[in-house]
């Protein structure tokens, strides 16, 4: 039974739950024995049992006695350990939050506590979400649950939110949160073989989310079917008086467009993307998603996206510049770890040089340089220039489209010892697909389609109009439907 | 751009970071490897087009400035590596 509970998805727990066949203590048990036996994976950073089994408890004391519950009441799901949760540590994976423990609550997780949701823990990503792979986690790796060719465990999960999608795939939580700043949900997601979306920005609030780059960061969730997600996304989603960037107007339900016919549908392919970085399997992948989706009715358009090759370079300017910003506030003072210096600037200099992991540093010395004096006009404010241009192509484009499909990462799922003997630069080629749509604010969701000839799963991305998710569930939907995907990784079938 | 000894000291400074030599080269080639990759964005022509800062619809929120989340400083100040009486205490900054 066991291990049945934690092959479910989040809807068809929630008809068990509702019909009483079984518990939410039954259920989050099952996903606490799995982390157990899935502690090699690494994808928790912190675990927390106690409080997952009395959240249960109450949650069938209510479902029991009838009280008012939640929309995912009793659903066990894992939390980035990026979002504040009060009284929980919570440390951007870092070493300078080691110990930061929360005196609030992030307005995303307050939701999904709201909706009755149970947390299993706090999953692991790369440092202050800098990073496509846990490697830069001062907390370790996260393992992928897909094997590779040799059977070996030493595949990357990809990230930022690399812990979410190998918690997700593995079976250690129903759903978690992830969050995306130039690709963090998709890239993970494709490379693990589940779904997640990153919602147009404004979608959901930022408050109580370390922060990395304001103009890019985005919550979102990642499950294992598009239901799922849209499921989460409604609880997720909503204005918030603590963000002022949240869109204040409703929230849709976001499982209302979920099979309905896509004819008349107009769904661009961006010439752009078939480039040299891009694996010859994932194009075959992409081709078969082009091809679902005529089959379903839809009309297939070529477009352009005409400064999609800029995106990468604006994307680390931008990013690097905000990080540099944002993380000035770690100075030895206010969040539990300080490196003493003979005086206050020495102090700053010696609590940040030990508390922040390498990558972290180089994005901010480079975010840093192109604020600075001098250098302000021809890098940052260039950056921002190039952005608009890459913003007017989304816009361009779906005048005539309704959603486009695209690979969600050029590659599938890459070994650390190939990622350890990249060049920075290198390992930012994963975000290729993914940063266009970060710059442009648009929504985009990643879910797996197939699996490439080393038997890795391929992910395709929907990229929507803003504030347009409904037509992006929509697309995934007939995607999922269509390439009847088993997602089944090498772990869990064991 | 090369971003040469001077300026890692100088931008290191400002970060406040500080590294010994050997690591300040690595940082400087690891940088210089990234602004010669975002060199190509020169080659676009931006002549008239407004830098794009948000992508949000709305702009400037205005609340009421006053205190919504509560009383929490207590909270707060169980974070601070060092405080007294709910001040941050810091070395001493002048003689």
């Amino acid at each position: 039974m066991v291990s049945q509970l934690t092959d479910l998805t989040i809807s068809q727990a929630l008809d068990l739950l509702d019909k009483k066949e079984i518990s939410s203590v039954e259920l989050t048990q099952a996903h606490l024995t799995e982390m157990d036996r899935a502690r090699f994976l690494n994808a928790y950073i912190t675990e927390t049992p106690e409080l997952a089994l009395q959240q249960a408890a109450e949650s069938d004391k209510k479902r029991a006695t009838g009280e008012k519950i939640g929309r995912l009441e009793g659903i066990p799901i894992a939390n980035k350990d990026l979002y504040c949760t009060k009284g929980i540590r919570t440390t951007a994976a870092s070493k300078i939050l080691s110990h930061f423990v929360p005196p609030y609550e992030s307005t995303v997780t307050q939701n999904l506590k709201n909706a009755g949701t149970i947390m299993l823990g706090k999953v692991n990503t790369d440092q202050f979400a800098m990073g496509g792979s846990t490697m830069t986690s001062y907390f370790g790796v996260t393992k992928n649950p897909w094997a590779d060719e040799n059977g070996e465990y030493n595949l990357v999960p990809g990230g930022s939110s690399g812990g979410s999608a190998a918690a997700v795939a593995a079976g250690l939580c129903m759903g978690a949160t992830g969050s995306d700043t130039g690709g963090s949900i998709r890239q993970p997601a494709s490379f693990c073989g589940i779904t997640g979306i990153k919602p147009t920005y404004g979608r959901c609030s930022r408050y109580g989310i370390v922060a990395f780059a304001s103009s890019l960061d985005q919550a979102g969730p990642m499950a294992r079917s598009v239901k799922d997600c849209a499921l989460m996304l409604n609880e997720m989603a909503g204005f918030d008086v603590h963000d002022s960037t949240v869109a204040d107007f409703p929230v849709p339900d976001f499982t209302q467009a979920l099979h309905t016919d896509l004819k008349g549908k107009k769904i661009g392919v961006p010439k752009e993307y078939r480039s040299k970085d891009l694996n010859p399997a994932v194009a075959a992948v992409w081709d078969k998603g082009i091809e679902y989706l005529k089959n379903a009715g839809a009309e297939i358009v070529e477009i352009s996206l005409p400064h999609t090759k800029y995106a990468l370079p604006v994307y680390y300017i931008i990013a690097c510049a905000e990080a540099s910003s944002n993380l000035s506030r770690y100075d030895g003072v206010r969040y539990t770890t300080r490196v003493d210096g003979k005086s206050l600037d020495e102090m700053y200099e010696n609590t940040r040089t030990d508390g922040f992991g390498p990558e972290v540093i180089r994005r901010i010395l480079l975010g840093t340089f192109v604020l600075s004096a001098g250098f302000y006009d021809a890098y940052y404010i260039r950056a921002q220039r190039v952005r608009r241009l890459i913003y007017n192509d989304f816009i361009e484009a779906f005048k005539t489209v309704d959603a486009i499909v695209a690979p969600a990462a050029p590659t599938t799922a890459l070994s650390y010892e190939a990622m350890k003997n990249m060049k920075p630069v290198d390992t930012y080629l994963g975000d290729v697909f993914t940063t266009p749509s970060s710059l442009a604010g648009v929504p985009s969701l990643a879910l797996p389609i197939g699996l490439a000839e080393n038997g890795l799963p391929v992910g395709l991305q929907v990229i929507g109009k803003h504030f347009d998710e409904n037509t992006v569930f929509q697309v995934a939907q007939i995607l999922e439907d269509e390439a009847q995907f088993v997602k089944t990784p090498h772990y869990v079938k064991g | 751009m090369s971003f040469d000894e001077k300026t890692i000291k100088n931008i290191a400074k400002l970060s406040r970071l500080h590294f010994p030599e050997t690591e300040e080269a690595k940082f400087a080639q690891d940088i210089n490897g990234i602004l010669q990759w975002v060199e190509e964005l020169k080659e676009v022509n931006v002549d008239g087009v407004e830098p794009l800062v948000s992508v949000t619809p709305r702009t400037n929120a205005i609340r009421k400035d006053e205190v919504v989340i509560g009383d929490i400083q207590a909270e707060l100040m169980e974070n601070a590596p060092e405080s007294v009486q709910g001040f941050y205490v810091v070395p001493k900054m002048v003689e």
